[in-house]
């Protein structure tokens, strides 16, 4: 089973999706394939139609057109919960976290672990506390699963949402903007968070506005221009120059 | 599975704090429960009379008379809402279970006769099974309260209507329907049951005032819900952030709409047993309580911001106000001043506490 989702069939698969508001053509004709343990960068200027995309994917609403087959199977996603149920995460811009809530209890939130007595069912408080440790170890994150959030870096706070994602054993997770509101020391921490992920077989589809992180740690990276896919290519046949002049539209596609 | 590697990244950042710095004895319920202490200490030297067995069980019963019902605001506070219509939720609950109490037991009226027949002495009111009255008059001022809850729940959770406004807008229509159905008059409990009903309301067991027991059970059942389950983990996530806690899967609208329903049943409990020590529900029963609710509430440490709140702070809050209202009478100050005291309190302890996160 986990040998034949590594071999070459993509994870996800998307095939002519497209996302019309009104008169207004968000996203056009985009095919796109993601296989397990990749790091696939998506870059794009404000309105290129990257958050579209994302929103597709994660069932924040379904695409006007086109197909999308996850793990071989087509699927329609009508709400986000759809998409958690088949292994798709998203780790949210402000990261939804609650900050007076302990790590533990944040990566826990809304689906608690429960022991009954009779009717009633009370918090394990020791399985979540030892599996959010473990899952922290997992991520190389110090993160103590007994600390509040609010007296947390924004590294650890990445490490807390991405942790919820593991929790749920996702496949799939979708990072929208990981590093813009954090510094620059964070920032080494969270592309290591997401190269741990990656070494555990799960793929991250990175949006970023910040070149060297997608370029830091992504394998592959597509840019989207005024909605429509312009590029699709290994980072290593790529430069920071071409994705720049493919963003701004100084150069048609690649 | 990967084990943690040698570019383990660090979060040096972050120790942990000495104990004195951390958990009840770094926040606002522990600072009011020290001034408390520091209180009960000045009183034990002001007045011979404050340590005295009667004047303790006194103090225990007055402060039980607010303090059930801040238990169950506070459940709404730490979600960041509040509930203005506890005053007159205690005022209506009574009055209901007041007027079914005496209702059923005056032969005649309606549905009484399911429930009385007159003795064979053609006076005496004899209830056919002792204590049933009681139990449905009181089941009826609970399910007033229920109602009450469900509808401010409602206006707060579904519909999205402000807490503040939606709770003003019951006080004002609770309070009008306690006047429309006693015509003003207020209502007594009485029949057959009455003496029971006393002696749950203000009686005594084990030497202790029994909504003093009351409200030790109730705490010590807030406290484990709060800390030991879903709804209380998902209380104090929605306090914290409520998008976040509507994103991750937390049922928002069924928690908010039961801690709207709490309060109400706390206020409603509570004016029972206030009408049972009192022996009326007048009309005016228990006016501008709400603002005694929540100042207690406030002073305990509970956060109107949302987030932060526990049985333990509004029980210390509630023992606070009462300390310092029967001090002044012990020293015989102008109880008029006892009003004042409790607003610079108020202000004094939400300060103690911005002090101390600015100084962190």
């Amino acid at each position: 089973m986990e040998t034949s989702t590594r071999s070459d069939q993509p994870l996800l698969e998307l095939q002519g999706i497209g996302k019309d508001f009104g008169a207004v053509r968000a996203l056009h004709d985009v095919d796109l394939a993601i296989r397990p343990g990749e790091v696939v960068g998506v870059m794009g200027d404000n309105g290129a139609g990257k958050s579209t995309l994302v929103k597709i994917i994660a069932g924040n609403f379904a695409a006007s057109h086109g197909e999308m087959r996850f793990e071989g199977r087509p699927v329609h996603f009508r709400h986000p919960i759809d998409a958690r149920e088949v292994g798709i995460e998203i780790v949210y811009q402000d990261l939804a976290l609650v900050d007076n809530l302990t790590a533990t209890a944040n990566v826990y939130l809304g689906r608690e672990l429960k022991w009954k007595l009779g009717p009633f069912a009370f918090l394990d408080h020791r399985a979540m506390a030892n599996r959010a440790l473990e899952i922290f170890g997992e991520l190389r994150s110090e993160t103590r699963p007994q600390h509040l959030v609010k007296q947390m870096s924004g590294g650890q706070r990445q490490a807390v949402a991405i942790a919820r994602t593991r929790l749920a054993n996702a496949k799939l997770v979708l990072m929208d903007e990981p590093t813009a509101a954090i510094s620059v020391r964070q920032v080494a921490q969270v592309l290591s968070l997401i190269r741990s992920m990656r070494d555990q077989g799960v793929a991250v589809v990175l949006i970023s506005h910040r070149m060297p992180d997608v370029f830091a740690v992504a394998d592959r990276i597509v840019v989207f221009r005024r909605g429509e896919k312009k590029a699709d290519k290994a980072i290593r046949d790529s430069s920071p120059e071409e994705v720049t002049a493919l963003i701004t539209g100084a150069k048609e596609a690649a | 599975m990967s084990t943690p590697a040698d570019d383990q990244v660090s979060y040096a950042n972050i120790r942990e704090e000495q104990w004195w710095r951390r958990g009840v004895f770094a926040s606002q319920t522990g600072y009011v429960t020290a001034a408390l202490i520091v209180l009960v200490l000045v009183m034990n030297f002001a007045s011979p009379y404050f340590f005295t067995a009667g004047n303790l069980q006194n103090v225990a019963k007055n402060f039980s008379f607010i303090a059930i019902s801040a238990l169950g605001a506070t459940f709404v506070i730490i979600t960041a809402g509040i509930d203005l219509s506890v005053g007159s939720m205690m005022c209506f609950a009574a009055m209901i279970t007041s007027m079914v109490m005496s209702g059923l037991s005056t032969p005649g009226a309606f549905g009484a006769d399911l429930f009385v027949h007159v003795a064979a002495d053609g006076k005496t009111v004899v209830a056919n099974v002792p204590g049933l009255i009681l139990l449905v008059s009181i089941v009826a001022g609970m399910g007033v309260s229920l109602i009450v809850g469900l509808v401010n729940g409602f206006c707060v959770a579904v519909l999205g209507l402000s807490p503040f406004v939606t709770t003003l807008g019951t006080l004002s229509i609770v309070r009008g329907l306690a006047y429309v159905v006693s015509n003003g008059r207020g209502s007594f409990p009485g029949g057959p049951d009455v003496d029971y009903f006393y002696a749950l309301t203000s009686g005594t067991a084990f030497g202790v005032p029994v909504p003093f027991l009351y409200l030790l059970f109730f705490a010590v059942v807030m406290a484990v819900t709060l800390h030991h389950t879903t709804f209380g983990r998902h209380v104090f996530a929605i306090g914290g952030n409520e998008n976040a806690a509507e994103m991750t899967g937390v049922a928002v609208v069924r928690v908010k709409m039961t801690v709207y329903v709490i309060s109400a049943l706390a206020a409603g409990l509570q004016g029972i047993i206030i009408c049972g020590w009192l022996g009326s529900a007048p009309a005016n029963m228990a006016i501008s309580y709400e603002l005694n609710v929540i100042a207690a509430a406030v002073i305990g440490g509970a956060n109107l911001a949302g987030g932060v709140g526990g049985p333990l702070g509004a029980i210390i809050g509630c023992v606070l106000l009462e300390v310092i209202r029967n001090g002044l009478v012990l020293a015989q100050v102008n109880s008029y001043w006892q009003q004042t005291l409790v607003g610079v309190i108020i202000i004094a302890a939400v300060l103690v506490d911005r002090i101390r996160s600015k100084v962190s």
